[in-house]
This record gives C-alpha cells, structure tokens and sequence, in this order.
C-alpha cells in the first residue's frame, strides 16, 4: 500500500521525455474515431449487426471491424438485404469476403418478403423494391432480436443525412424523428433505449467519398469489379444509364446502348445509374472522384431524386 | 487535392442565426472551395427561384431538413466536409439564437476553432456574446470573429474597428480564448471568404479560407498525462492466439511505450504495459488520438470502465464532482435529482447535491441562489457518484474532463458536464 499525494505530479517532466510525434494523418484520424464507435457498441449493446452490401463503404466497414476486433472474431453477425435486384457481380463479391473474413452472414431477402404477402411488388414498369427493402431490414431486425445496426451511411451523402446522429435511436417502426434527436457531444455516445427501439449507428459519419476511396486505396481492400470501367449494355432513363438485364427492360422509344462505363456506388440494378468512364484502376478512380463535379447520389440514384426531401421521407420510414 | 492521406484535419464549429448570413458563409466557402457539386447547385438554383429569392440562395445548401427550408431556418447541427491541399475540415454548422445554446454547445464540443459572425450594420449583439462565452466554457482556443456585410456599410473601415474594438473588449474577460482573428467580409458576394476583396484596400489581413487553412491550432490532445480508458477486451478464445487478452481503447492523453508503467483505476491495480497492438502490427509507441489495444504484464482483470493511467501522473479519484452543466431538456435539473452519468467508457449514477451558480450566457455574470437549471442555462453544479471515477479537470483534458447525463426516465442526453477545476481540491489523496 502506498499513499499517493497528487499534488507531487509533475506533469512538465513527462511532457518533456516524451517526443511528440509526427501529427496523425486525417485517415488515421478518421480510422480511429471509427474504431472508437465499433466498441463502444460492442461493449454497450447485446446483439448488434453489421449492414453489408458489398458496397464501397461497407467494404471500408469491414476493415475498421478488423482494425477494432482482431484478433478475436466480430462481436456480431454480418447481414445484407437482398432486394433481388442486386448485381451478381456484388453478390459474388459478398460471398467471397465472408469467406475469407470466417464471419457470419445473415441474409435478408426482399424477395422473401413479398412471398410471404409482407410487402407487394410496386406497379409500372421494371418497379425499384427500393422502399420494400426497408420492411425486409426491419423484419430481420426484429426476427433476429437485433438492438443495434451499423450502416455505412456518410453525412456526405445527403443533406437530411448531414444532420443525423452517429447513435440514431429509431422506433420500433424504424422511424427516424428529425426533430427529436439527442445532442451528441464529444465522444460521448448515449446507447439508452426503450424496449422495442433499435439504435442505427454510422461509424464512417465523419467520412467523405473521397476519404473512402483513398482508405480503399491506402488498405488495399478489394472492390467489386462494377466500379471499374467495364462495357454494358444501358439505356437512358430518368436522365441515368441503366443497365440492361434482369431489371431493366427497355421500352419501345428507349435505346439500347454499348457504352463504357462504371458504376459510382452499388445499389439495385433497378435503380442505380452508371456514369461513363474510362477509369479502370483505383488510382484513375480516385482521380476521377477528386475532380467530380456531381454528387455520387445525384449523378447514379434515381430514388433520390423525386423530391428535395426524398431521403428525409424514406429515413423517417425507417430506410437507412 | 491530397490523396496521400497526409494532410491535417481542422474541426471548427460556426455560430450564427441565418439573419447574420452564416449558412450563406458556408454555402460561400464551399462554392467558392469548388465544393459544391453542379447537381446540388442546380436543386438550389430552382428552389431560389421557387422561393422567390432574388439571387442563388447559398443558405439554401445547409438546411436539410424539409421544416428548416420550409421555416427559413436552422434547427439542428449539421456537419460539413470539405478539402482543400493543405486541410480537410469539418464544420459543425449550428444556429445561433438562445433557445438553440444547447446545439451550440453540441457543435463546439469537438472543435478546435470556432467562428462567430458579427453583421456590420448591428456590431456586437447579445448573440455576439453568447457565441464568445460559450466557446470560452467549451475550451475552443481560437475565435475567428467575420465582421458580415460589409457590402451594406459601404465597405466602411470605421465600421470594421468598431465591431472589432467592442468585440476585444468583452472577449478580455474570458478564459480559455487563446486567439482572437477579425476579418471583414461579405458573404453574399463573397469578399475575402476564399477571395481577397477588391473593396476593402484598407484590409490586408488573411482571407478565412487562407485562415483556417494556416492557422497553427494549438493542440488538441492531451500530451502530458497519460489516459487510457478501456472499452473492450479483446479475448480471441482460440487455439491459435490461446492466452491473448488485450484491453482495446483510445489514447486519451500521454505517450506509451511497451514497458510503461501503468495503474488501473479505479481498481488500483498496477502493472506494466507489454505490448501495443493493432491490427497492422504492434506499435512502439501510441499516443492520442490513435486506438490500440494494449497487452499487460500480468493478466488483471481489467475491463470496461477502468481507464489505465501513467502513475506519474495521476487523476483525481473522486466522488464528488464540479462542473459546468449545460442543460438540454426541458424538465430542469434540481437539487436532489439522480442521473445516469456517462463518463469516458463507465456509466455511473449522479445526484444533484447543490448549484453553486448559473452563468448568464450573455454577460458571463453568475447568478447564485438558483435551485434549477432550465433548458439551455448552464451553470456550475456539485455532483454525488454512486461509484468513484477517475477525472481531470475539461481544461487538462477535454475527454478524461467531460460527461453526459441521461435521464433514466426518457433516456435522452439532458446534461453536458465540464470538469472544474475545484474538483481536485474535494480529494487530494487516495489510498493504492
């Protein structure tokens, strides 16, 4: 036992010794902070899951899941909604990282949704399951008694996105309330919740998409192929290249194109708009993201650009 | 634009209603940065001309919530991001009148700089004050005062010193402050925001974007005492990593090194750091803001809520607290009250025991005798732990030095708690 008298502390002395390294890198920055977020939900919530789309960003999740983690296994399963609409390029992709990550995948499915009468397939022509997706996340969450999801979501993005906490409470309708959120101060994050609430958290807030691409870059982590150039057949709607197939069935005045072309995010191939490009290395990616001119939602998603509120509408609804 | 990752990062916060022009500043610094893209410009484009705005409303890009584009104003912080090849910056965008302090408090409490607006024609307002006193209770050590609209004073120098001169003179009585930078400006047409004026020949001083770009922050972290709260341990349970245990966390304050001391508190265990891991491999040295997880000389039982700390130089062990609370719900803190209180990574209880005083945000005046503290009022309260915690004052260290409080009723954040600096006198030795 030894009595310690605060007041002999010598703050000076340990300042002097220690040499004040080299200032971290904003990515490092950015990473740790990540990784702060990753635990303090492991550690405050029981049964926590990770969104993984196979999407840029949730890709650069899953690196921060190792870099918090490893050793040891995640402290939570990995799950994607699968709208049925997805690229099989993305989905092999997907199944391939679990693999080699040895993580658990639950997958959700739009599809499954609609046969058991959850939710109806939308009318018109070549429909989005955009908004079904949101009854199927919800469904999981609830099936699989989840009370806190990641998603990969960035302030970035979207302007109703700018404004959300990285702990975002939601009802258990999902509903997120604009109005109603909790100061965030700090680091300081408040995992308090109701019974039947779920917490969405967003560990990459703080990220740009140009940070994203340069951690891609900087860890190299694996992409799915769609976001190099590559040739595909397309037509123009809504003023966006979409890709032929599955989804996409032209009508009688649309043309058929063969263009080059990428893809900026990945979504549904119902919805997801290629831009035209040559880029067909990170590096040309990267250069291309530096100088663009068009925000990745405004130049590639058709379901944000109903209305000036479109992602504040869904995100009340429960979407991510 | 810097791919190599190397460039720094600048957190700054700016307060201001939308009638002192702040959103159209930012919509400004980003425009005139080329950072807005060609698709958000053209949505603003058509809702100026929707509104009947008579120019491209650059407020129009900060208000993202249908009710604040609807109302005309800004309710909630909102981040934003931009680069530029010597910086990355995030802005936390907050409004300005009284009944938002508690948004400002939110979008000061990460910052290192803030930036208060000041409209020409009106100087120094209570508003203006607010702005000061709370960056000063939030520790932001550098005040970028934009002397706005300048276009609607004819550009006058006079009008300029003027602001500047009332502006100091509050600022003087505050603490914390470190720099004060004054720059005149237009934010609707957009002098000496990323351009030099061509208006105001009698100013030669920095552009803000030139500002915040080269301004030398002082240190954000806390390099003299070393804190490691724990926020998980990592326990792999396999064959192939069979004893490895490692408490993973952030650097909070300090330099460490394999072979360091260190004491867990509040347990009190002592031990000696083994190694420094990450994910890329183990580090020689660790120091804030990085998280590692580190492995220890004998296998404690060290957990969540413990915080590792230098032995050399030691928090207060206490159960008692004083701190300035900035208050954030609508049903009063009171004397007697009990609150979930979230410290570094432990979460104890708290009672209200007395309110030394409130702080008028406007004139920095303390009003004693106050039995409550309402919606967005702060003031200096005395606190009772249920358990003890380790602490240091919010001016040694920002993270070791603040707390939330959480109703237990509502569970929503009701409380942000600087440390003061009397904490340390309630407890000046603890036993090991």
């Amino acid at each position: 036992m030894a009595v310690v008298d605060p007041s002999s502390r010598n703050a000076s002395m340990v300042a002097a010794e220690a040499v004040i390294p080299a200032r971290v890198s904003h990515l490092d920055e950015l990473e740790s902070e990540s990784v702060h977020i990753m635990r303090e939900v492991a550690a405050e919530f029981e049964r926590p899951a990770l969104l993984f789309s196979g999407g840029k960003d949730s890709i650069v999740m899953l690196r921060l899941a190792e870099k918090a983690f490893r050793p040891a296994r995640f402290p939570f399963p990995l799950m994607h909604v699968d709208t049925g609409h997805n690229f099989p390029e993305v989905l092999a992709f997907r199944d391939a990282r679990v693999a080699e990550l040895g993580e658990r995948l639950i997958v959700a499915s739009v599809q499954e949704s609609i046969d058991r009468g959850r939710v109806r397939e939308e009318p018109g022509h070549d429909p989005s399951r955009n908004r079904l997706q949101t009854t199927t996340l919800l469904d999981a969450i609830s099936e699989n008694k989840f009370d806190a999801v990641f998603g990969g979501a960035r302030r970035d993005e979207e302007k109703a996105r700018a404004k959300e906490r990285i702990f975002s409470v939601r009802d258990s309708f999902g509903q997120w309330d604009p109005r109603n959120q909790r100061p965030e101060l700090w680091s300081l994050y408040n995992g308090w919740m109701h019974r039947g609430e779920h917490m969405r958290i967003f560990p990459i807030s703080n990220w740009t998409e140009l940070d994203v691409w340069s951690y891609i870059a900087r860890e190299q982590l694996e992409i799915p192929s769609i976001y190099f150039a590559h040739q595909r057949e397309v037509v123009k709607r809504d003023g966006m290249w979409l890709a032929v197939g599955p989804c996409i069935h032209p009508l009688d005045d649309e043309i058929v194109a063969s263009k080059i072309l990428r893809y900026r995010t990945v979504g549904d191939m119902s919805c997801t708009g290629a831009v035209e490009s040559e880029a067909g290395s990170l590096a040309e990616v990267i250069a291309e993201v530096a100088v663009a001119r068009i925000t990745e939602r405004g130049a590639t998603r058709a379901d944000d650009a109903v209305s000036e509120a479109a992602m504040e509408d869904r995100k009340r609804e429960g979407y991510f | 634009m810097n791919l190599t990752g190397t460039s720094q990062l600048l957190r700054f916060s700016t307060v201001g209603s939308v009638d002192d022009g702040k959103s159209t500043l930012i919509g400004r610094l980003l425009y005139d940065s080329k950072e807005i893209f060609e698709d958000q410009l053209a949505a603003i484009e058509r809702a100026s001309l929707k509104r009947g705005d008579g120019y491209v409303n650059l407020a129009l890009l900060t208000d993202g919530l249908r009710a604040e584009r609807e109302q005309g104003i800004t309710i909630d912080v909102a981040y934003r991001y931009f680069a530029t090849p010597r910086r990355k910056f995030i802005i936390a965008d907050t409004p300005g009148h009284v009944q938002y302090t508690r948004n400002m408090v939110t979008g000061g409490s990460t910052a290192e700089l803030s930036v208060v607006l000041i409209d020409a024609r009106l100087g120094v307002v209570e508003q203006t004050r607010r702005h000061a006193v709370i960056a000063s209770l939030l520790g932001i050590p550098h005040l970028v005062v934009c002397v706005n609209k300048m276009d609607l004073v004819d550009w006058s120098e006079s009008a300029f010193a003027s602001a500047r001169a009332d502006f100091a003179a509050f600022a003087a009585g505050l603490s914390g402050v470190d720099e004060i930078t004054f720059i005149p400006v237009s934010a609707l047409q957009g002098d000496n925001v990323v351009a030099p004026s061509t208006h105001m020949p009698w100013y030669q001083g920095p552009t803000l974007l030139w500002h915040l770009e080269t301004v030398e922050v002082a240190d954000r972290f806390d390099w003299a005492r070393r804190r490691f709260p724990v926020q998980w341990v990592i326990r792999p349970m396999a064959a192939t990593h069979h004893d490895y245990r490692a408490a993973a966390g952030r650097v909070e304050g300090g330099t460490w090194r394999p072979g360091d001391e260190v004491l867990a508190l509040p347990s009190g265990l002592r031990t000696r750091v083994r190694s420094i891991e990450t994910y890329d491999g183990p580090l020689s040295v660790a120091y804030p803001p990085l998280s590692v997880a580190m492995t220890l000389e004998e296998p404690l039982d060290v957990g969540r809520g413990e915080m590792l700390v230098g032995p050399e130089d030691l928090p207060v062990l206490t159960r008692d607290l004083s701190a300035t609370i900035c208050w954030m719900t609508d049903q009063p803190l009171e004397i007697g009250r009990l609150y979930a209180l979230k410290h570094a990574t432990r979460t104890i209880r708290a009672v209200v025991d007395t309110i030394d005083h409130r702080i008028d945000v406007n004139t920095l005046e303390r009003i004693e005798g106050v039995t409550a503290l309402g919606l967005n009022e702060i003031g200096l309260v005395n606190l009772r732990l249920s358990a003890p915690l380790a602490v240091d004052s919010y001016r040694e260290n920002r993270t070791t030095g603040s707390f939330i409080l959480i109703d237990e009723a509502t569970n929503g954040t009701v409380g942000a708690g600087m440390i003061d600096d009397r904490t340390r006198q309630q407890e000046l030795v603890y036993q090991i």
